[in-house]
Formats: C-alpha cells, sequence, structure tokens
C-alpha cells in the first residue's frame, strides 16, 4: 500500500503478507472447490496464528490478545482480505463485544476466546430481520432466574461449529417519541444447551469454504448469569461492534483490488493482440487507472476511519462510508479485471472469477451498500434538522 | 557463544529492478526495499542455534545509510537480541565491509559470523569468503546444514559434486545457501519488542576501515530482451538450428 506506515507497521504488514503467501493462499483455489477446509489444515493455520501472535489480535493485551490499535487491525485485514475468508476465519478476531464479560464470564467465555479454546458467533441476523434488525422476532421471556429463548437466527457466520453464541433476542419494548421501540438482549448461551441445536446453512456463491449456520431455540433456558453486558443494552453492544466490522470489510475489499490490479497489469503487459500489448489500448489501460484511484480513495478512506477510531473520533458515517465505497469499488476492480483478461478471466485456473464471486459479498454483509447511503444520509439530515 | 549476522538491504525481491536513465545503476528511489533473503536465512539459522542452547546472543550488523536500521529491525523482529549499524552514505564494495564486519566481530568478540552467500542485487559471493580469509578463520560457505559440536561445527556444503561434509573448528566464518531453512515469519510480540531493542551506531572511521573505492562502474544496462522461441517440427530440425544457428553443437 502506498501509505507512510511506520517501522513497526511495515513489518507487521510484511510479515503478515509472508504468512498469508504461504500459509494461507496455496490452499485457497481447493478449498473453494471442494467448499470445505480440510480440518486438519483449519488446525494447522489456527495454530500457527497462535504462535504468532495473529490470533486474536484485536483484544487488549490484559486479556491475552494482541492489543493492536484499528490501524493496525485495518492494516492485517487488508492483507488477509487478499485470500480466502474460509481460510482467514481460522486466524480469528473475537468479537470484541466480549470484553464487556464479568466474573466467571471471563475464564468460561472471553479467555478460552482469545486463546483458541472456544469459537463464538455473533447470532443476530434472522430470516425476517436482516437489514431491518429491530424487526428480531427472537423473544427471551423471564422465568424464575432465567430466561425461555424461542426464535431463529440465519447467516450466523463461523468457519467451524460454534461452542457458543452470543444471541440478540428481544427482552421487552420501551416507548420513544417516535413509538414503539423493542429492548434486545445478548445472551451467551452454549451449544448442547437443551432447546438450542445448530445446523449447517445453505451453500454461498461467494467465500464458498466459510460457513454460515441456522441457530434454533426452541424453548431453551438459560440463566440470568448468561447476560452479556445490561439486560436491555444489547442493540447498543452489537452497534458498536457492528461499526468497526465494517472497517475490516472495507480493509479486506482494499486487499482484493490490489492483487486484481496487480494481475491485470501483468496480464496487460503480457498479453499481445494486434501485434501489441493490450495494455497499450486505453480501453484497457484506462481500467487499470481507474482501478488505481478506487484502491487509493479506498485504502485512505479505511485508514482514515481506522486513525479516528484510534483517536475515539470514529462516526458511524465514517466507517459507512469507507464500506460503501471499498465494496463498491472492489466489485468494479473485479469486473474490470474479468474483461481485461477476457474469456481466461471467467476460468478457475485462475483466482479472478472468485475473487469476483466472494467481493459480491462484500456490497451485502455488514450492512446493504443501500443501509450504508442510509447512514450517511441520515448523519446529513439529522444535523440540518431533518 | 555469541553469534553476528551480517545483512544487506536490498530491493524487495518481488519488485521488478529499473535501471536509472543515466545509467550509473538501479533505480532505488521510492522502490520497496527488504532483507537480503539468504540473510534472513543466516538471522533463521543464528536464532535456531540460540534456541537449542547453542548461544546466548544473536547480534544484526549492516553497513549503509540510515534507513537499514529498518533492516536491522526486521532482523529483531525475528528474535534476534540487538544490532550494529555502520552509518555510510557511501557505495560499499564486499572488500570494505568484509574489513568493517572484521571490525564488529572482533569487538564484539563473536564466535561465529553467518552470512547469506551472496545479495541478491550485486550477486557478487564475495564478503563471506573475503571476511573468512583476513579474519584467518575457516569458512564453510554455502551450507546446508550447521551443528554446534565440542570441536566446532559439523557442517554440510552444497558443491557442485553434492553434498560435502565438513568440520570446522570456532570461530569461524559461514555462508548459507538456500537451502539451510525456511526462515520464520516475525511474530507480533517480537515486532512489537524491537522497536525498543538496541542498535549501536558507528562509522567506518571508528571502525578504522579504509572504505575508498577499488572498482568504478562504467556503465549499468538492462538485460538484452530475450526473443521469442520458435517451434521446430522435428528432432533433425532442432539438431540443425542447433548446430548452424545457435553454433551451440
Amino acid at each position: 500500500m502506498d501509505y507512510p506506515l511506520t517501522e513497526e507497521q511495515q513489518m507487521l504488514v510484511d510479515s503478515v503478507r509472508a504468512f498469508v503467501e504461504q500459509e494461507l493462499a496455496p490452499h485457497e483455489a481447493e478449498v473453494d472447490r471442494t467448499g470445505e477446509v480440510p480440518d486438519e489444515l483449519g488446525a494447522q493455520i489456527k495454530n500457527k496464528a497462535l504462535d504468532l501472535g495473529f490470533y486474536a489480535p484485536n483484544l487488549p493485551a490484559s486479556v491475552g490478545g494482541g492489543g493492536l490499535d484499528y490501524k493496525c487491525l485495518a492494516l492485517m485485514e487488508r492483507e488477509f482480505g487478499k485470500t480466502s475468508y474460509g481460510l482467514h476465519g481460522y486466524v480469528h478476531r473475537p468479537s470484541e463485544i466480549l470484553m464487556v464479560c464479568e466474573g466467571e464470564q471471563i475464564d468460561e467465555y472471553l479467555k478460552p476466546c482469545v486463546t483458541g479454546k472456544k469459537q463464538e458467533v455473533f447470532a443476530l441476523t434472522e430470516p425476517g430481520a436482516g437489514s431491518d434488525i429491530m424487526s428480531m422476532q427472537t423473544k427471551a421471556v423471564r422465568e424464575g432466574d432465567g430466561f425461555i429463548i424461542n426464535g431463529k437466527k440465519h447467516f450466523i457466520s463461523s468457519p467451524v461449529i460454534p461452542d457458543f453464541a452470543i444471541l440478540f433476542a428481544q427482552t421487552g419494548v420501551t416507548e420513544t417519541p417516535r413509538g414503539e421501540r423493542k429492548l434486545v438482549t445478548a445472551f451467551l448461551v452454549d451449544a448442547g444447551t437443551a432447546g438450542f441445536s445448530i445446523e449447517l446453512g445453505p451453500k454461498c456463491a461467494a467465500q464458498r469454504a466459510y460457513h454460515t449456520w441456522q441457530l434454533t431455540f426452541d424453548h431453551c433456558r438459560v440463566h440470568e448469569s448468561k447476560i452479556l453486558g445490561e439486560q436491555h443494552q444489547g442493540f447498543e453492544l452489537a452497534d458498536q461492534w457492528l461499526r468497526m466490522g465494517r472497517v475490516w470489510v472495507a480493509a479486506g475489499c482494499c486487499g482484493k483490488m490490489e492483487r486484481l490490479l496487480g494481475l491485470a497489469t501483468n496480464w496487460a503487459v503480457e498479453r499481445k493482440q494486434f501485434g501489441q500489448s493490450i495494455g497499450k489500448f486505453q480501453g484497457t489501460s484506462f481500467k487499470l487507472a481507474d482501478m488505481a484511484v478506487d484502491l487509493k480513495a479506498s485504502d485512505l478512506l479505511v485508514m482514515n476511519a481506522a486513525e479516528k477510531a484510534d483517536n475515539g473520533m470514529m462516526k458511524n458515517e465514517d466507517a459507512a462510508i469507507a464500506k460503501l465505497f471499498a465494496s463498491e469499488a472492489v466489485g468494479r476492480a473485479a469486473d474490470s479485471t474479468i474483461q481485461i483478461y477476457g474469456g481466461m478471466g471467467l476460468m478457475e485456473e485462475l483466482p479472478i472469477e472468485r475473487i469476483w464471486r466472494d467481493a459480491r459479498l462484500d456490497r451485502i454483509w455488514d450492512g446493504t451498500s443501500e443501509i450504508q447511503r442510509h447512514i450517511i444520509s441520515r448523519s446529513l439530515l439529522r444535523e440540518a434538522g431533518g | 557463544m555469541k553469534i553476528l549476522v551480517p545483512v544487506k538491504r536490498v530491493i524487495d525481491a518481488n519488485i521488478r529492478v529499473r535501471v536509472k536513465p543515466d545509467q550509473t545503476g538501479v533505480e532505488t528511489a521510492n522502490v520497496k526495499m527488504a532483507m537480503n533473503p539468504f540473510c534472513e536465512i543466516a538471522v533463521e539459522q543464528a536464532l535456531r542455534l540460540k534456541e537449542a542452547g547453542h548461544a546466548e546472543e544473536v547480534i544484526i550488523v549492516s553497513a549503509g545509510p540510515e534507513k537499514c536500521q529498518e533492516t536491522i529491525r526486521t532482523g529483531l523482529a525475528m528474535g534476534a537480541d540487538r544490532g550494529v549499524h555502520i552509518n555510510t552514505e557511501t557505495t560499499l564494495e564486499p572488500l570494505a565491509i568484509a574489513k568493517m564486519i572484521k571490525a564488529v566481530a572482533e569487538k564484539e568478540s563473536a564466535d561465529l559470523v553467518i552470512l547469506g552467500k551472496q545479495a541478491i542485487d550485486d550477486d557478487n559471493n564475495q564478503t563471506g569468503q573475503m571476511l573468512a580469509a583476513i579474519m584467518q578463520r575457516p569458512l564453510g560457505s554455502y551450507i546446508s546444514k550447521i551443528e554446534k559440536n565440542h570441536d566446532g561445527f559439523a557442517i554440510t556444503r552444497e558443491i557442485d559434486a553434492g553434498l560435502e561434509k565438513l568440520q570446522i573448528t570456532s570461530p569461524a566464518v559461514v555462508t548459507t545457501d538456500l537451502r539451510l531453512n525456511e526462515p520464520r515469519y516475525a511474530s507480533l510480540p517480537n515486532i512489537m519488542k524491537a522497536k525498543k531493542k538496541p542498535i549501536d551506531i558507528v562509522t567506518p572511521e571508528q571502525l578504522g576501515v579504509d572504505i575508498s573505492n577499488r572498482i568504478e562502474v562504467l556503465q549499468v544496462t538492462e538485460p538484452p530482451t530475450r526473443d521469442a522461441g520458435v517451434m521446430v517440427s522435428s528432432a533433425a530440425e532442432l539438431v540443425d538450428k542447433l548446430k548452424n544457428e545457435a553454433k551451440v553443437i
């Protein structure tokens, strides 16, 4: 990346890049073809990541995490974004929400996630509640010293069967000037709890080696000690986490774009038609120029959002702008790269068609482009009194 | 045992090297630089000897402009203990580098100096050999294996005829071949520690070494572009072309 990095940041980028190129990328075509990461390979990647301190880099050193700042995390995500998320998933970045664990929750949930002994999932999305998360149907009803949970979650992503879910469920309603608003609470629900079942979700055209799970809660009883954070404060918790997730998606898009631009540029030089390199035709070279501009702009937006986050100044719209622009830019870059390669661009022998499929997901997960535009425009209108 | 590992800052192996328009050298301004890959292998081997309990300290040394400290830090991030930077803006030739490494090795009382067999920029393959000669120490060049034992080091060298096994006494100088090891990735904790590790800065004058150049570079040019290959229809045609066109048989 063409950006002034500190020595540490550059060393981190170099080390993560070498790790991605040598330990993950050689397997990306195969895991995409089969839709599975073999257990042995997953364990190998995870163990190496643990040894290198690349696992849980986002959590503070005080709990055994890497303690990296947001800029360094963005740089890591950018490198991992170049390859399959199915493989990257084994270099886990546990949900920061777990930092609100208290008492016994710390040893039971937070610390095992840092050491790789347990894997959590973030269970928010429902079949009927995607972008409109407040239409959530999953309910937790108080009964004695616990809650009875009923509902269904889907698109809950994790490379492996999770050990527990950070589950968001409706626990009440409150009146606001704008009408009734659901109150949501986050719960820690262990796999194996009676009434809680986990099934593999449908196959996806993008990120084929990455898995999503369907979680079903049928009269599932959890003790009140499993509330994560404050009761009725689950949505506020989720919101904090979702914001940074958008910056990470944008950083991954930058990694993909850098890879695409490298492939497209080399091909534009090597491939000869009508007696010259196709890069000599402006129909090709201008596409490269547009990709370079998109990449640079995306990188700057990501680093700006990360820097603001490091200074406690990042707003929702900063993350939304970076995510919206970078995810749409990588879509354009993948399309242009295929056009420059012609028919070869769609062949499975090359990574381009895979990146093209994977990049399509970036405009959807962690908030669709439409949701990002909503966040950005809402902040403008609110400031103007609208 | 103390191990000294001289490292060189070179243009990153993934970068396409370009000759400067005035043909005095290659373009290095705004070009990504990295540690010479053979030097990385040398650092890795030093760390493995230390981890096996054979060495107490691994010291990285590099000569050149201030930016060389970044390359030294890379070695420190891999796990080396400290660095020595020989600060100079002068273009350095292998003999001058060997003399400066000798001065540092003597000052540090290094028992083993591990160097890359060559740097991927100039491909001179001279510094290690010159260093052993001027220090009057046994040399193991192009090693693919090294083990510490009572008498010094048991080494395996990669030579044209195969593998040569030798025993050399300590103190010694060795140069690494590609197959000696696979260098590690710098871990996150070591990257964070690297900044706090000390780097001593010295000058060639302080080391008492004359680094004036003995070689004059006349011109640097791009290698000639290779013509596209041709398909031959028979073995006879191939033999004919090798004999009469290429004149190699």
